[in-house]
């Protein structure tokens, strides 16, 4: 269990780092040598012992540099959490299933006492100690989802269901790769994948959108997507773009395996009990390219895949500038050895 | 197929001579998953070497986590499962139930909820009571019923001046159009009942300039029965028989052939299956294919519906 918090920083200086043991659960994104999109999902949670897929709600030694980090992002442009007025009892829901899963799961870093609707919340790593009445709004500082999503990594959709479609109706997102809760708030599922190359054709959201439909209380699940990104920053926004994007250009072969970052994303999906809302966590993993490097299986099986990517794929996911510099540096830890099947190292 | 808990009925209580109350919880009083209202729990009956599945809404407080409450209306001509359960479950039995689904919600963006319900269609509005209460969100609930005596919703709906109560021996008939006409914009509308009431609600809605979206139905469907049939699982020739008293879905389940499933009423999709060859005509009797997808009969939802003709052959 994580007793230790990171000092450190995802913007301006970029003092970032995994630790070694961090490095070995980073979550690799890619089963074989090869990548195209598909509904890869599993059951969550559930996991080996140490792996970000064992809790809930992975804690780990980035929560606190985190949370400091989406309090900036918030102060310069609080649209990035917004809840429309009937979302209010999903995030009751959240709430709930954050600080019950954080204290069960975290007992040394978390807990909460319940005397009917007169709850106490504790964080510790935060140094929050709150006590309040449920289902009562006006006995928190936020709102219920921003109050628990300053506590909680990654971002966060609340998804309404009706008129047999999902509708992003609240949410906080600090830490998205290039994607805008301001402009998708109140979009349904279709709505706001219509960026997505390829896979409209391919039927992928019509089988998506009936999963998560059927999705019940009780039965979460997870997949893992990935982008690049530069420099281990967590608001690669579009209202931001103009900060990130030109780092893109920074890239160079001597800096290109610590600068370069594989992004990926820890989602997960959940059927919420009072409000018969889905949430959708979108936790947030960094680590640059010599890291992951740092086990043989991922250097070998990375180049191959992003050698062999679809370009319109490079393209959507934005490295399309870069590619050809992390191919090459890739390849000094490919062997041409076979690789072994599933995502952990060897 | 949904993930299941053992639950035990700790009340049995007659409401009229044909609906009976039956309370569950958790044999060690564990709580129970919240829902919300207008969910739905699928009950497993182990009926004389027949498993029976059938899916009851939820009629306890939505927020009440200590137990579950169904009411089981007795159906001598169905397929058993409310028989066993009037007849062989009592106090201290044992049963499967599986965690709530809502495939009938209230929507929350409402700002008023009218509430239309016929006959046992008054259950899963007996726990969106509870919710609209605890939330505090307008209502107003009509409930009709042929007869005082045969009125289970009585004896469960608060005596509020929001619960109204039609009953049609008394000469008081419920009149849907009258229901909706003048509610404030923003209203939406809920039926769950006979198939000629939700036609009615509906149609009323629809001349009355409402927005399909703000009318909500539950028709709380059963596999209906016909004539036996035949199907052929396509991965292995083999070639099953479905009863007139059987679902396909329940004839598949006997057969051991795995088929993934949830609501059992045609309204959830998960039990969609794929149709390699059918030399005849598929007898849709679900909420879930569209027209388009009925018409082309290559797929079907065995949970409800059925087949007439000569060979139909499963993606299985």
């Amino acid at each position: 269990m994580t007793k230790h918090f990171n000092d450190e920083t995802f913007r301006g200086d970029y003092t970032y780092y995994n630790s070694p043991e961090a490095i070995r659960r980073f979550p690799f994104p890619f089963d074989r040598d090869s990548y195209m999109y598909s509904v890869n999902i599993e059951q969550h949670p559930g996991g080996p012992a140490g792996s970000p897929f064992e809790y809930a709600f992975d804690v780990d030694e980035h929560y606190v540099a985190e949370m400091k980090d989406r309090a900036i992002t918030l102060a310069e442009d609080p649209l990035r959490c917004q809840s429309l007025p009937h979302m209010e009892l999903a995030g009751w829901d959240l709430l709930e299933l954050i600080m019950e899963a954080k204290a069960r799961d975290y007992p040394d870093l978390f807990g909460l006492h319940k005397d009917g609707d007169r709850w106490h919340w504790i964080n510790r790593p935060l140094r929050i100690d709150q006590r309040f009445t449920f289902l009562d709004a006006t006995t928190l500082p936020y709102g219920p989802m921003e109050y628990i999503t300053r506590q909680a990594q990654g971002d966060f959709a609340l998804l309404h269901e009706r008129e047999g479609n999902l509708w992003m109706d609240a949410g906080m997102v600090t830490s998205q790769a290039d994607w805008s809760l301001d402009f998708d708030v109140g979009m349904n599922f279709f709505e706001w994948h219509a960026p997505v190359p390829k896979a409209k054709k391919m039927g992928v959201f019509d089988k998506a959108l009936k999963f998560l439909l059927a999705v019940q209380q009780g039965q979460a699940y997870r997949r893992l997507n990935w982008t690049m990104t530069v420099n281990p920053r967590l608001d690669t926004s579009p209202e931001n773009y103009h900060k990130w994007g030109p780092e893109k250009r920074t890239i160079t072969p001597q800096n290109v395996g610590r600068k370069q970052f594989l992004r990926v994303e820890l989602q997960s999906f959940w059927r919420l009990p009072r409000s018969n809302a889905i949430v959708f966590p979108i936790r947030c993993y960094l680590a640059c390219l010599d890291d992951l490097a740092s086990q043989p299986k991922w250097g070998r099986r990375l180049h191959r895949v992003l050698r062999d990517l679809d370009p319109v794929l490079v393209e959507y996911k934005g490295f399309a500038v870069n590619r050809d510099i992390i191919v090459a540096h890739l390849a000094r830890y490919d062997d041409g050895a076979p690789t072994s099947p599933g995502i952990f190292p060897d | 197929m949904s993930r299941q808990m053992l639950l035990r009925v700790t009340e049995v209580e007659p409401l009229t001579p044909l609906v009976t109350r039956f309370r569950f919880e958790h044999p060690e009083r564990a709580a129970l998953p919240l829902f919300s209202g207008g969910a739905h729990v699928v009950v497993e009956m182990p009926d004389d070497g027949v498993l029976r599945r059938n899916a009851y809404s939820l009629i306890s407080d939505p927020y009440d986590g200590s137990g579950y409450e169904i009411a089981v209306r007795r159906e001598d001509t169905g397929r058993g499962g409310s028989r066993f359960m009037h007849g062989q479950v009592a106090t201290g039995t044992d049963l499967r139930v599986s965690l709530p689904l809502n495939l009938f919600a209230l929507d929350p963006r409402a700002k008023k909820h009218v509430l239309i319900a016929g006959g046992i269609g008054i259950t899963p509005f007996l726990a969106q009571l509870r919710q609209l209460e605890r939330l505090q969100q307008p209502y107003e609930l009509h409930y009709a019923a042929r007869s005082q005596a045969e009125a289970a919703g009585l004896k469960l709906l608060p005596q509020t001046a929001q619960v109204h109560v039609h009953i049609s021996e008394n000469g008081d008939r419920m009149d849907p159009g009258a229901l909706l006409e003048g509610q404030p914009i923003g209203t939406h509308a809920y039926v769950c009942g006979p198939e000629g009431l939700i036609a009615a609600v509906m149609d009323a809605g629809a001349r009355l300039g409402w927005p399909p979206s703000a009318l909500h139905a539950e028709a709380f469907a059963a596999p209906p029965p016909g004539e036996a049939f035949r199907v052929t699982i396509g991965s292995t020739g083999a070639e099953i028989e479905v009863g007139p008293h059987q679902s396909l879905l329940e004839a598949l389940e006997a057969a051991e052939v795995e088929v993934d499933w949830s609501c059992r009423g045609g309204a959830c999709g998960r039990c969609e299956t794929g149709v390699r060859a059918c030399h005849g005509r598929i007898e849709h009797h679900d909420h879930w294919l569209s027209p388009e997808e009925r018409a082309a009969q290559t797929k079907i939802m065995p949970c409800m519906s059925r087949f007439r003709g000569d060979r139909l052959v499963l993606d299985l």
